[in-house]
């Protein structure tokens, strides 16, 4: 049998990914279903000389679609394909279900029983030759972790068989799973691991809550930590030794005063380059993103990875769910603001895990005022953390007072009701460190290829307004608000300007301005909430719909007002 | 004695007998184990009127507040 398409099929939380990861090569793609906003993974396998193609189906529960990843799931099976159906072996009774109706759907079937390490000291012994008389297909014992198992499902893919069974009721079937699974399966003692421990520990209120604040801050802590490290030990070096020389020789070529030089290399500080306020596309343009928002960007990511695979997350959504409630939202709404504070765009993105308008659309909101992104969270640090730690607290306080106070008031105006948490919380597994550098390579990439462009671009495009005075002409119409309201100098609209492309150079582009500790507060905490940058516009007009969105900017445009006014007269 | 589950102490184990509600509701606990004649254990309860948490098969749930007074457990007393 040729084999052309292979679904990965099975429940959230089963390690599919695991096993997608280990079947799969480096190269892969995440894309949406067409018509729809789910996202999924493909990739490629190498069978002797095929190489078919393995799509990472969203997890679902069963093939009567009960939410939007649910159904592209089903429409996935109509389209075909060999399915191996990943169970996790320690939860076998509501895994086969989903096994159950894949065999009367007639797809041909191979089931990987994963996590099978875990059945040992959970007590659990399994019949395997038993299970596979007893489905009718070949039932193989996998560990997505250490890869155990994953050659012996390759190698017997092709036994992969269609059964046709007869399409029953549901009690029918989960009385025919009450059987199977007595007949295959031993329960014996189990013993508490240490993890196990751990899990019950973290979603009791009483210790989970201070364990959440624990993690938070040391979460943030190593993210400091190695992006301090990579900046002072790696990037600023390599800047400063090897790229200045080099762009010093160049500036000489292109010739003082020139207009290539004024693009390119920006204006000359005391006759040198200066990385963070020359302003051209060479020198502040690489080295904004690449040495002062990347380093923080890995830090992040891998932090959040590690996080992700352990399966912290959802317990924090459950600890959070009381807090969201009264900010229109359920728990699992904290999901996007913590993407969203490593790139607005994947926090957008995943407010798709909200089933109503309205909880989408306080999510959304919320997130692209109040929360700021990792870049630029970066170069407010490295900005506003020179006049003071103090500052930057100030900043961050008030984007998070502003979250709140938003939250309230748009759930006391907008109809409707916060909805309720319904999720399964997932044991905590050992990170596999294979699938986490995947991932993080993976954002890496992108931040490189989406944002690097927009900043070079930001910066170009800044600097050949300005050698036009159309700069000039906004700085004029808009002083009234600058100067007027907000205390700062009609030369911050070029970092506002940029701002609608970029949050991280448009911050630092209020370096050179010469700013009081006063105005850099008010600057960057303006520049945070009055508009997102380009990118996570497009999404969230996207995810929202024009309507939503033009709401959701009017509402930024008078919280940036008030905010920036606010804060000239506290201050 | 038959109660909800909000009502249950943690730590405390009973048998599943009825889910009130909508189709949409019942089958996505079902799928996610929770049905009548199913042994259920209330792991915590979160402060004002926060999300249950129960085990299910050796699998935890967190259930909104409201949601959890609408399955019905019977419990020894």
């Amino acid at each position: 049998m040729k084999i052309n398409k292979i679904l990965l099929m099975g429940n959230p939380n089963v390690g599919k990914s695991a096993i997608f990861s280990r079947l799969t090569g480096v190269k892969v793609i995440i894309s949406n279903y067409p018509g729809t906003t789910v996202e999924f993974t493909q990739g490629y396998m190498k069978i002797g000389q095929e190489r078919p193609m393995v799509i990472d189906v969203p997890g679902t529960y069963t093939l009567e679609p009960t939410c939007k990843a649910e159904d592209v799931a089903c429409r996935m099976v109509e389209e075909g394909g060999l399915v191996i159906n990943i169970i996790d072996a320690t939860n076998l009774e509501r895994n086969l279900y989903l096994t159950l109706q894949l065999l009367e759907k007639g797809m041909p079937l191979i089931v990987a029983l994963n996590m099978w390490d875990d059945t040992k000291h959970r007590g659990i012994y399994i019949d395997v030759k038993k299970l596979e008389e007893q489905l009718g297909v070949p039932v193989i014992p996998t560990c997505g972790l250490t890869g155990e198992g994953i050659k012996e499902l390759i190698d017997r893919l092709e036994e992969a068989k269609k059964k046709d069974l007869p399409a029953s009721s549901d009690s029918q079937k989960w009385e025919k799973i009450g059987k199977i699974v007595e007949g295959v399966q031993k329960l014996t003692h189990r013993h508490h691991t240490l993890l196990e421990r751990l899990e019950d520990l973290s979603i009791k209120p009483l210790t989970g809550l201070p364990i959440a604040l624990g993690i938070i801050y040391c979460a943030f802590w190593i993210v400091r930590f190695i992006g301090e490290g990579l900046i002072g030990y790696i990037f600023e070096p390599l800047f400063g030794k090897l790229w200045l020389p080099l762009l010093m020789r160049f500036s000489a070529v292109l010739g003082e005063g020139s207009f290539l030089q004024h693009v390119l290399i920006g204006n000359l500080i005391d006759g040198k380059v200066n990385f963070g306020q020359s302003f051209g596309v060479l020198t502040t343009g690489l080295y904004v993103p690449i040495a002062m928002v990347l380093p923080y960007i890995f830090s992040f990511y891998l932090i959040l990875g590690l996080l992700e695979d352990l399966g912290y997350l959802p317990r924090l959504a459950v600890l959070a769910d009381n807090l969201m409630h009264h900010l229109g939202l359920h728990g699992y709404a904290i999901i996007p603001f913590i993407l969203g504070l490593g790139c607005n765009v994947p926090g957008a993105l995943a407010t798709r895990v909200l089933e109503e308008r309205r909880e989408k659309f306080i999510a959304a909101t919320l997130m692209a005022i109040a929360i700021p992104c990792m870049a630029q969270i970066a170069m407010i640090i490295g900005l506003v953390g020179q006049r003071g730690g103090k500052y930057v607290a100030i900043v961050f306080l008030t984007l998070f007072v502003l979250l709140i106070l938003k939250g309230l008031i748009l759930n006391r105006v907008l109809k409707g009701a916060s909805p309720e948490i319904l999720v399964e919380i997932p044991p905590y597994r050992m990170p596999q460190i294979q699938a986490v550098i995947k991932k993080l390579w993976m954002r890496l990439s992108g931040f490189l290829k989406e944002a690097l462009p927009l900043v070079l671009l930001g910066v170009l495009f800044v600097n050949i307004l300005y050698t036009l005075k159309i700069i000039d002409f906004f700085a004029y119409i808009f002083t009234p608000v600058l100067t007027g309201l907000w205390g700062l100098p009609k030369e911050a609209i070029s970092a506002l300007v940029v701002g609608f492309l970029r949050k991280d150079i448009a911050v630092g582009m209020l370096g050179p301005l010469n700013l009081s500790t006063k105005q850099l507060v008010v600057g960057s905490t303006v520049l945070a909430v009055y508009f997102p940058c380009i990118a996570t516009y497009i999404v969230l007009i996207r995810e929202l719909g024009i309507k939503d969105t033009l709401k959701t900017t009017s509402i930024m445009i008078v919280v940036a007002l008030l905010i920036g006014i606010l804060l000239n007269l506290i201050l | 004695m038959i109660i909800d589950l909000t009502q249950m102490q943690p730590g405390e184990t009973g048998i599943v007998k009825e889910i009130q509600g909508g189709q949409g509701f019942v089958r996505k606990l079902q799928s996610m184990g929770v049905r009548p004649d199913k042994k259920i254990t209330k792991v915590s309860s979160h402060f004002w009127r926060g999300p249950q948490t129960v085990e299910v098969d050796n699998l935890q749930i967190a259930v909104g507040f409201g949601m959890a007074r609408r399955i019905f457990v019977e419990v020894k007393r």
